[in-house]
């Protein structure tokens, strides 16, 4: 089914909950649109739910890829190169424990950022219906709605408050990985 | 009592943005001053790598000087930036807001800055580097793990790329901010680098969510990254390198030395930028009791260490102990270190009302730093400036012209690099800020209406 992006701007806070509760009330479910804002608000002010992610996972597979990374490393660089210097055994497991250490927290970083990116959905570059007043302190509702829905969508986000409705120009498959739109003002 | 203002999201966006939309004369006056100094750091480079070490007052044995000691004072005050992001927010302290972002930063450039200092200083970085990093692979030659000199690099690029992450992430909802306050090629770049960010709920619950998971990490990191330094000593054959407790010794001290220079950054911030609603008392006031804190443990920690080196009676440690307290220069350090570094600044910060005294607050901050750069020198040079059993020459370590020019042109590179990256991006986190004006919204408790946020810290 084609869905359209609707995005509803309200100038506070009072209005958007309003638009919020009206598309509840029109039978919404809380994952058919999205509220964007400049700044997180305390959770559960957009009556939004919990929602399932995995980002703990991440560092932890982070971590024991770069211990493993860390053991080859180490171990290999022994191995290959054979010298032994000051009496110290050739196989050293202390040192070898430090730098261990140091890959095991650097490949979490690095993995808890890329669980962040795809947690996120980010990067998103050439998509998404957007109002750069939002930056500014505005709230965004954005509505993904059947396309015979999306006028009714944008009705409702006014009569609630909307200072402006934009519905999304073209139709298109699926509404998080959507192409290059114009928007055209309701 | 809460000394936070009410305002709207617009004047706090227009307030923040300032130092990147708005270019001050003292920004001006800022990078010609710096930029000129980092010619000379600059030619100073140049120099050395042409003529050789020989042009700086390193000799056999006393290898290491102010190049080396610069590199610890600027790991220790890349400390700041985890002390204060990582901690403060995992503790979800309020007053961490407008600091966190510029400690962030400062960890970034003054790392950089560090890590070139045991690079330059073997005069000719492209022959040692692959003791480090094992580029060359055609003669089979490995660095040596067992070695500090390779766990040390591992560490300090582990925490510097964990860095440059944590601030990327907790930046692109501002840079999303920026791309929409921005045109021409400003506008372009925000763009890329905010990645298309909009301030969904989802992102910003992964974006706080995130901030804590590497909080957590990046203080495993910070732990051992100046332990990790003290070790480069520790793993020597010299005398009074050996106590246990210089791994704490040294973080407590990077602590110390760090969070002081967050003091001076901010009281800088808040005269240049004009952030006076947002670096305010109430934040040095918080700073400064940390730091009383802070700074009593590593006079402890000074302590016990010099009361370990004395207490093995060992006679090399002795002749060392001996040259540190009694023969020029470094009774003079020691009194810079113990004055300034302790001795004046914490009995100030004893004091709510010093505390409150951006001025008194700011000059303290660089006498820490002062103290603490001497300190670094009177641990590192007479070790390896004693004359030891098998020391065949042995001369006295006198830095000349082009370490000097080295030294004060890092602070002049990390100066630059800050004042170059507040043209870029906001220095305070707008959103963050943002966040704590949600938050601080008012509730009814009984008759009254008081704000949400019960306590700033």
């Amino acid at each position: 089914m084609a869905v359209r992006g609707v995005l509803g701007v309200f100038k506070d806070l009072d209005t958007a909950i309003a638009g919020v509760d009206a598309l509840n009330e029109l039978g919404y479910k809380r994952d058919d649109f999205e509220v964007l804002t400049n700044a997180p608000y305390p959770e559960g002010t957009f009556g939004e739910e919990s929602g399932m992610h995995r980002l703990g996972l991440f560092p932890l597979v982070g971590a024991a890829c770069g211990f493993a990374v860390g053991l080859l490393i180490t171990g290999a660089t022994q191995m290959a190169y054979p010298l032994v210097t000051g009496g110290k055994p050739l196989f050293s497991i202390p040192p070898m424990i430090i730098i261990m250490y140091e890959g095991t927290l650097l490949a979490a970083v690095i993995f808890t950022v890329i669980g962040m990116l795809f947690e996120s959905r980010l990067p998103r570059l050439g998509s998404n219906l957007w109002d750069p007043r939002i930056s500014r302190g505005y709230i965004g509702i954005l509505v993904h709605a059947s396309e015979e829905k999306a006028d009714e969508a944008a009705a409702t986000l006014r009569r609630a408050g909307a200072e402006d409705v934009i519905l999304e120009e073209r139709r298109v498959p699926a509404p998080a990985r959507a192409p290059q739109q114009k928007g055209a003002r309701a | 009592m809460q000394e936070r203002h009410s305002f709207s999201d617009e004047r706090i966006i227009r307030d923040l943005l300032r130092p990147v939309t708005q270019t001050s004369m003292m920004n001006w006056v800022g990078f010609i001053v710096l930029g000129t100094i980092l010619t000379a750091f600059l030619f100073a480079v140049g120099w050395m790598f042409y003529w050789g070490v020989g042009v700086t007052g390193l000799n056999r044995a006393a290898f290491w000087g102010f190049m080396i000691v610069n590199f610890v004072f600027w790991i220790g005050i890349s400390h700041a930036g985890v002390m204060i992001s990582a901690i403060l927010r995992l503790t979800q302290a309020e007053w961490r807001r407008p600091v966190t972002r510029a400690a962030e930063v400062m960890t970034m450039f003054s790392l950089m800055t560090a890590l070139l200092f045991p690079v330059i200083h073997t005069g000719r970085p492209w022959r040692t580097l692959y003791w480090a990093f094992p580029y060359d692979f055609w003669r089979g030659i490995w660095p040596d793990v067992r070695s500090a000199l390779v766990m040390d690099p591992s560490a300090i690029m582990t925490y510097l790329t964990g860095t440059i992450l944590f601030v990327y992430i907790t930046t692109i909802p501002d840079f999303a901010l920026l791309r929409d306050h921005s045109t021409g090629w400003r506008h372009g770049l925000y763009r890329v680098l905010a990645l298309g960010f909009k301030g969904e709920e989802r992102q910003w619950k992964m974006q706080i969510i995130t901030g804590f998971l590497l909080a957590a990490i990046m203080l495993s990191i910070f732990v051992s990254v100046h332990s990790i330094v003290s070790w480069d000593f520790a793993f020597s054959l010299d005398p009074v390198w050996h106590s246990t407790v210089w791994a704490p010794y040294f973080v407590i001290g990077a602590v110390h030395s760090g969070v002081s220079a967050v003091v001076t950054l901010m009281a800088l911030m808040r005269w240049m930028f004009k952030f006076d609603n947002y670096i305010r008392h109430e934040h040095f006031d918080a700073i400064g009791r940390l730091l009383v804190v802070v700074g009593t443990t590593w006079m402890w920690f000074f302590l016990l260490d010099i009361f370990f080196d004395l207490w093995r009676q060992d006679p090399a440690d002795d002749a060392i102990m001996h040259m540190r307290f009694f023969e020029w220069p470094y009774p003079l350090l020691l009194a810079f270190v113990w004055i300034f570094g302790y001795f004046i600044p914490v009995p100030i910060w004893a004091f709510r009302r010093f505390r409150r005294n951006i001025k008194l607050m700011f000059w303290t901050s660089i006498m820490v730093n002062i103290g603490m750069w001497a300190e670094r020198y009177w641990l590192v040079v007479p070790g390896l400036q004693a004359k030891y059993q098998w020391t065949f020459s042995w001369l006295p370590y006198r830095p000349g012209p082009v370490e000097i020019t080295l030294v004060v042109g890092s602070f002049a590179l990390v100066g630059f690099l800050l004042l170059l990256f507040a043209k870029l991006v906001p220095p305070v986190p707008v959103w963050d800020e943002l966040e704590g004006q949600h938050l601080a919204a008012e509730i009814q408790v009984g008759k009254r209406t008081v704000p949400a946020i019960v306590r700033e810290f």
